[in-house]
């Protein structure tokens, strides 16, 4: 007898599990078209790896994810691909997104598949290879990837590998129906699992409402080491960290995951798929729904492609359309309702409950909260439902992480026993919703004032180059003023000049005499050309040596003005317009400098031709 | 066609907050009927005006708030606060006493507060221990005395006649000091053995108070029986009282002993119907306990220091002022946490 211990809380809503339970699983057989979202899972979608008008095999892979978290998707049948265009999909915002659409072409051919006899003598990672390929994630809860969840981190050695049989919603029977028929397959998908893992135990948990189920997995596991607990009916015993603490006495660590306390649990349905994947090949390309409700006459279980649009399998339910009052994809606990009938099965598809309105009628009214504490009572996550409640209705949501609120599992067992009808599991989702919504926007502002940071520090760098750059120009232009200064002193000094032009004549002049005799020093004395005919390019350089200066004076000046104009459009200056006046003022000076000069050349290279042709 | 759109969970157990009122009005019979058989037709005439009354001025307050008034009316909390008031309440309280009550229970208490759900007082004893100080006389010489109501209670008529004249004081023939009262005050003076020669204590514990207590008691467990109440409040109430009466008042020469404290007085009514009201009290399991013990040490030190012969109204409207207080260092440790997260946010972890 396997240890079981008792989770806090818990209620026991009514079954009604035997309108579903009657009949065996059905084919739902090939419906007239099929949509096949490319996200079915939490993780990053697929992309499609076929074209429109492609024609495509059953179970052809046709979208895999490149690069992210993800498993692909396979053709269910063999057919023609319609269309890769947004279709509503089955998630509690009613939104569209992307599918493909499969034109079955009633063959139903097959692709080549690759059944492995001996898993055994494969690698463990060729294993997770094949269970990745054949598109398989979790088919029960958010539909993670299987053969990442069956890669825990290296430090996180799973001990305790669980089969969560247990299946508290009510209505939903596609477990139950499928440990019932294929237990085989189901403890052949559980030792494919353990040899992966190599956990120390293995336990099946199944709620005591499910004397069946349990018979047929006592006699599929007899002669194996893998225990079956039958755990008392008490919703939601089948949540994960519920059964985690029924079946160990273990508690999982808040934000954490069951493998960091050795535990892993996998559902019944991703069992069977892991065994079709390794034994025969299959991708996971059909799962078992339940299809119940008073509004259906021929409630039961299916075995329908993924891609099935729910209508179809309502029809072949026997669904009575004018009694269907609400429509819930999954258990009328956690299950969420559909906008259409027009969406489809995808992998996480358990159940659908097509109720009449008396069934699950609306609720009463809301009434005040009188913190009776029912919802304290019934809570398995020992939180204080009302609290939260309270602090979700003031906005004061700082109180409500402060009491946890991220802990919640959102099982509805506070709204269920609610005596005034309070919806307590939409505050909360509302609250997680807000606080998730300002978090983003606090790494956003965040981000942003990183942003504005760089870029502050980033125009203060560069003004600082600026700045650095002028001030090398202002010592340069000082140091030839300097220059000058002290040869106009020397000028000065010598009498010949006291004022600047003066001093600057004077310079030429030095220069002028320097030139002619250095070149008449240079000349041999033989070739000494006569003194006269020198004489006009003599009279020409000085004019070109002034031309030059006054360019690269103006040139200077420009660049001042220039930089300055710069400055000023980066600190937003009043006095940009006139410095923009100046700075086109200055360089109409230098390019009347430039023509001077250059003319000015042109004269001295005409005049050099006809005295120095070696020039 | 269109489906309707609803958020998780679909399901919902059909037990509302009028049903379980009517579950509490239903527990408090049995002890109605052992105040009506032993006291006479006093209780049950004040209960019936009390319901009346607060009913009317619930609906009242409701119009003045532009409130659905057919809407709160049916949730029977009213009629509850008229109920609990009618049963604390001496059989012989002139009628504009339990009025005074109701109205200020009803009026300020709860609905000048914000109505159902929002009073941080329990209304019925704002009521109580608002007509206990501004009456004494009335509060307490107008408890019946201990009389079958087929042999010796005074009738029907004369009881209603006596309630609607508006006396300050009913016949003195038919009234008498409560035991806790009595032995309170005689004590000091008297031997035990002489205090409880007087016929309010008859031949058990206190004479029709050990029945009406007990009655209360069943109807208690009833109520946590069918889930309505836990068991918290009314363990840490009756466990407070006992550990400070067997630490400090074991002997019965000296102070009351524990059989009056528990069986004489409102006792058992405070512990099941008064002080568990869920909206002014603890939340939490713990906090549960702390406040009904509170409730119950109280209650022991204001009836031997005190003086006041009964303390359940004041000890209920001061554990009252201490909820929210108990409230932010007792939630509950939560799964997967370590510890729980006591305190205000940002104060710890």
């Amino acid at each position: 007898m396997t240890q079981l211990w008792d989770f806090s809380g818990g209620i026991h809503p009514p079954e009604h599990k035997d309108i579903s339970t009657a009949r065996p699983i059905r084919n739902a057989g090939v419906p007239d078209y099929l949509i096949l979202p490319l996200q079915q899972h939490i993780g990053d979608p697929a992309e499609a790896i076929v074209e429109v008008g492609e024609r495509v095999l059953k179970g052809q892979k046709i979208a895999d994810v490149k690069t992210g978290m993800g498993v692909p998707v396979h053709a269910p049948t063999s057919g023609v691909i319609e269309s890769v265009a947004d279709f509503p999909v089955p998630h509690p915002s009613g939104m569209a997104d992307r599918c493909i659409t499969l034109k079955p072409d009633g063959e139903d051919q097959w692709c080549q598949r690759n059944p492995v006899k001996d898993y055994r003598s494969l690698e463990r990672d060729q294993v997770l290879h094949i269970i990745r390929d054949a598109g398989i994630s979790g088919m029960g809860g958010a539909g993670f990837p299987t053969n990442i969840k069956l890669r825990p981190p290296r430090d996180r050695k799973v001990s305790t590998l669980i089969l969560n049989g247990a299946e508290c919603e009510p209505y939903i029977t596609a477990d139950d129906m499928t440990m019932r028929e294929k237990a085989d397959e189901v403890v052949a998908g559980l030792k494919i699992m353990a040899w992966i893992l190599r956990p120390e135990r293995c336990v099946i948990g199944i709620e005591d409402n499910k004397p069946e189920a349990i018979a047929a997995l006592r006699k599929a596991t007899e002669g194996t080491q893998t225990e079956i607990a039958v755990v008392p009916t008490k919703y939601p015993s089948g949540g994960e960290k519920q059964l985690i603490q029924i079946l160990t006495g273990m508690e999982v660590p808040s934000g954490g995951i069951p493998a960091d306390i050795g535990v892993m649990c996998q559902n019944i349905g991703t069992a069977v798929a892991v065994a079709q994947a390794v034994f025969e090949g299959t991708p996971l390309i059909s799962r078992v729904v339940t299809i119940t409700g008073e509004a259906v006459r021929e409630p039961g279980n299916f075995e329908a492609l993924i891609g099935t649009p729910i209508e179809h399998l309502l029809k072949q339910a026997g669904v009575n359309q004018d009694a269907v009052s609400r429509l819930v994809l999954g258990g009328p606990m956690m299950g969420y309702t559909l906008t259409t009938e027009a969406v489809p099965v995808i992998k996480t598809t358990n159940c659908v409950i097509a109720a009449t309105a008396a069934e699950l009628p609306a609720p009463p009214p809301e009434q005040p909260c009188i913190r009776c504490g029912q919802c304290a009572e019934a809570c398995p996550m020992e939180l204080l439902p009302q609290q939260l409640f309270w602090h979700a209705k003031a906005t004061e949501f700082e109180k409500a992480e402060h009491l946890n609120l991220f802990d919640c599992i959102e099982c509805g067992a506070c709204s269920y026993v609610c005596p005034s009808s309070i919806p307590l599991v939409q505050y909360y989702r509302f609250a997680k919703g807000e606080i998730r919504a300002q978090q983003a926007e606090q790494l956003k502002a965040d981000r942003a004032r990183e942003r504005f940071e760089a870029r502050q520090a980033r125009l203060e760098r560069e003004l600082q180059e600026k700045e650095l750059r002028r001030k090398e120009r202002a010592k340069a232009a000082a140091d030839a003023a300097a220059k000058k200064q002290a040869e106009a002193e020397k000028a000065a000094d010598e009498g010949e000049a006291v004022d600047e032009r003066a001093a600057k004549s004077a310079l030429v002049e030095q220069a002028l005499a320097r030139k002619k005799a250095k070149a008449e020093a240079s000349q041999p004395p033989a070739a000494s050309a006569p003194p006269a005919p020198s004489a006009p390019p003599a009279e020409q350089k000085p004019d070109i040596e002034a031309l030059e200066k006054q360019l690269s004076q103006a040139q200077s000046k420009l660049d001042n003005m220039q930089g300055m104009l710069d400055d000023a459009k980066a600190q937003q200056a009043d006095n940009v317009e006139k410095l923009e006046r100046a700075v086109a003022k200055n360089h109409d000076r230098v390019q009347r400098a430039e023509e001077a000069l250059s003319e000015a050349r042109e004269k001295l290279a005409a005049g050099s031709t006809e005295s120095q042709p070696t020039h | 066609m269109a489906f309707v759109q609803q958020s998780s969970p679909h399901a919902h157990s059909a037990r509302p907050t009028s049903r379980v009122m009517l579950w509490v009005l239903i527990a408090a019979l049995p002890g109605l009927l052992a105040q009506t058989l032993f006291f006479g037709w006093g209780n049950l005439i004040n209960v019936v005006f009390c319901i009346a009354v607060a009913i009317a001025s619930e609906a009242a307050l409701l119009k003045l708030r532009k409130k659905p008034v057919a809407f709160f009316i049916k949730d029977n909390t009213a009629a509850v606060t008229g109920l609990l008031l009618g049963l604390s309440l001496p059989q012989f309280a002139p009628w504009w006493v339990s009025a005074v009550a109701v109205i200020s229970a009803i009026v300020v208490a709860k609905q000048l507060y914000g109505g159902l759900g929002s009073n941080p007082f329990n209304p019925a004893m704002v009521g109580y221990a608002l007509v206990l100080v501004s009456f004494p006389v009335a509060m307490t010489t107008n408890w019946a005395e201990p009389a079958m109501l087929w042999d010796g209670a005074p009738g029907f008529g004369e009881t209603l006649a006596t309630i609607a004249s508006g006396q300050q004081t009913a016949v003195d023939g038919w009234t008498m000091a409560t035991p806790l009262d009595e032995y309170k005050h005689k004590i000091t003076t008297h031997t035990a053995a002489e205090v409880l020669n007087h016929p309010t204590f008859g031949e058990g514990v206190a004479k029709g108070w050990e029945w009406v207590n007990a009655a209360f008691l069943a109807g208690g467990l009833l109520l946590i029986g069918l889930r309505i109440i836990s068991w918290h409040i009314p363990a840490g109430f009756l466990g407070g009282l006992i550990v400070m009466s067997l630490a400090f008042g074991s002997n019965p020469d000296l102070y009351t002993p524990l059989s009056l404290h528990l069986l004489a007085g409102g006792t058992m009514l405070g512990a099941f119907f008064i002080a568990t009201d869920p909206v002014s009290a603890a939340t939490s399991h713990q906090g549960k306990l702390i406040y009904g013990a509170g409730i119950g040490i109280l209650i022991y030190l204001i009836r031997t220091w005190g003086n006041y012969p009964d303390a359940v109204a004041f000890s209920v409207l001061l554990m009252n002022f201490a909820v929210p207080f108990i409230d932010h260092y007792t939630p509950p440790r939560t799964y997967g946490h370590h510890k729980a997260r006591r305190g205000v946010p940002g104060s710890q972890g």
